[in-house]
């Protein structure tokens, strides 16, 4: 039941946001995220963006499993 | 993301080099428990178990709401669907839940008025829509799912509508932890938390574990190599054998959580005592409606007469020990015999999260373990 989507936040009116998942345009409420901006990136879940997703984060982490693969090579040549 | 994602091959060697390190980190029986029902199916989808050492038991914890929902909820449920006025409007994984004596799906069948909806916005709007009608959205979840709830309840207050109820018991998982840890026999040697549960609270609420218990705990995000991350760091902590609370969901998950969002459920809600299914009364575990937003509260307004003889569970289901880890699901005697997806007994084998939906649909070849 605790799962959520990314999306990206297009536009906003108030309290409703259109978010683009995927390609899929939705309406969500943004009562728990009033601070979200257009361009953000979004968590969605039940109707409601329920956190900001850290663009800088996700990028280190990707970075991070990019490293571990990299040094999975090495390994295997070794 | 803007970014590029990995390819297939770049996940799976990152994945062999994180199942390396676990292997090396693993030097004693460990049990550690994944406390979300997202979780337990993502570990299933990506195979994560046939990377992990014999020695390493992940093993699935009580994070499944539908599961955890109590028979006498679903009988409240099935009771008010009965009345002619009224509309039920309910996720969709509570409709096959059995009550003692029926479900919301057979009532819909019979006839009543049961809608399955995506948001609880969505029952504010058919309230709107249905004015002769009363529309109970049933407000079950956690703290993820649980300030979706509260918000409708402020939209529903604020624009008025007279014919907006719910039927609230949302639950919070730090309690059911602690529940585990102080004596229901499970043994676990670290958790894995829930992402998205953690997205609302942050991660105050979970630092007992490490300090009153010595038990660590890592925040995990939802994919093969979030999991397996997380597993790491576990037994890097474990090793190390100063237990703390990680995160290697920092892309979701700050330290605060949301505050609006828990502002909004301490606004609309109170902590309560609360009944899980299986499980049994686990103090201030979850939530009821607060006095000032009584009148949206179907308890409150609509009262339903005592009646006796409710059963706590299906004769041999074994859900309760399912749930808190004591057993796998293929030690239930009616697991994949008269207990299937199809013909569900008890609630964990219901929601597609549940434990034993996940082992009965991805766990083929592995039951007998």
């Amino acid at each position: 039941m605790c799962v959520a989507v990314p999306a990206m936040m297009v536009e906003r009116e108030d309290f409703m946001a259109t978010v683009d998942i995927d390609g899929v345009r939705r309406q969500v409420s943004l009562m728990l995220l009033p601070e979200a901006r257009v361009g953000d990136y979004v968590l969605i879940h039940a109707g409601f963006a329920i956190q900001t997703i850290d663009e800088e984060e996700a990028l280190q982490t990707l970075q991070l499993f990019k490293e571990l693969e990299a040094y999975a090579d090495t390994e295997a040549d070794g | 993301m803007p970014t590029r994602k990995l390819t297939v091959d770049e996940i799976r060697r990152a994945a062999e080099h994180l199942a390396r390190d676990i292997e090396r980190l693993v030097r004693r029986p460990l049990r550690l428990m994944e406390v979300c029902g997202t979780h337990t199916v993502a570990i299933f989808r990506s195979g994560i178990r046939e990377l992990l050492p014999p020695e390493l038991e992940l093993v699935s914890g009580p994070g499944c709401p539908v599961c955890v929902t109590p028979a006498e909820y679903i009988d409240q449920a099935v009771r008010y669907s009965r009345q002619p006025d009224v509309l039920i409007a309910s996720f969709g994984d509570m409709l096959r839940v059995p009550g003692s004596f029926s479900s919301l799906l057979a009532e819909k069948a019979a006839g009543a008025d049961v809608r399955v909806v995506y948001s609880p916005l969505d029952a504010v709007q058919l309230a709107g829509e249905y004015p002769g009608k009363t529309v109970i959205f049933l407000a079950v979840g956690f703290e993820t799912t649980a300030p979706a709830a509260a918000a409708a309840i402020v939209t529903a207050e604020r624009a008025g509508l007279p014919n907006f109820l719910t039927l609230s018991a949302p639950k919070l998982v730090p309690p059911a932890l602690k529940h585990l840890l102080d004596g229901s026999g499970t043994q676990v040697d670290g958790f894995l938390l829930p992402g998205h549960v953690c997205a609302v609270t942050g991660l105050e609420p979970f630092g007992f574990l490490a300090v009153e218990y010595g038990v660590p705990a890592v925040v995990a995000g939802f994919e093969g190599l979030d999991i397996l991350q997380a597993i790491r760091a576990l037994l890097e902590n474990l090793a190390a054998g100063s237990p703390e609370i990680g995160n290697q969901y920092g892309r979701v998950v700050r330290a605060a959580g949301n505050p609006e969002a828990c502002h909004i459920l301490e606004e609309v809600y109170e902590p309560v005592d609360s009944r899980w299914r299986g499980i049994g009364d686990i103090p201030v575990s979850g939530l009821k409606v607060r006095e000032s937003y009584r009148r949206l509260d179907a308890a409150a307004v609509r009262p339903l007469p005592a009646i006796a003889g409710t059963k706590a569970a299906a004769d041999g289901c074994r859900c309760g020990q399912v749930l808190q880890g004591l057993i796998r699901p293929a030690q239930c005697p009616l697991f994949g015999r008269q207990c299937t997806p199809e013909r569900p007994v008890g609630a964990c084998m219901v929601s597609g999260e549940g434990t034993c939906a996940a082992w009965y649909k991805y766990g083929a070849g592995r039951w007998q373990q």
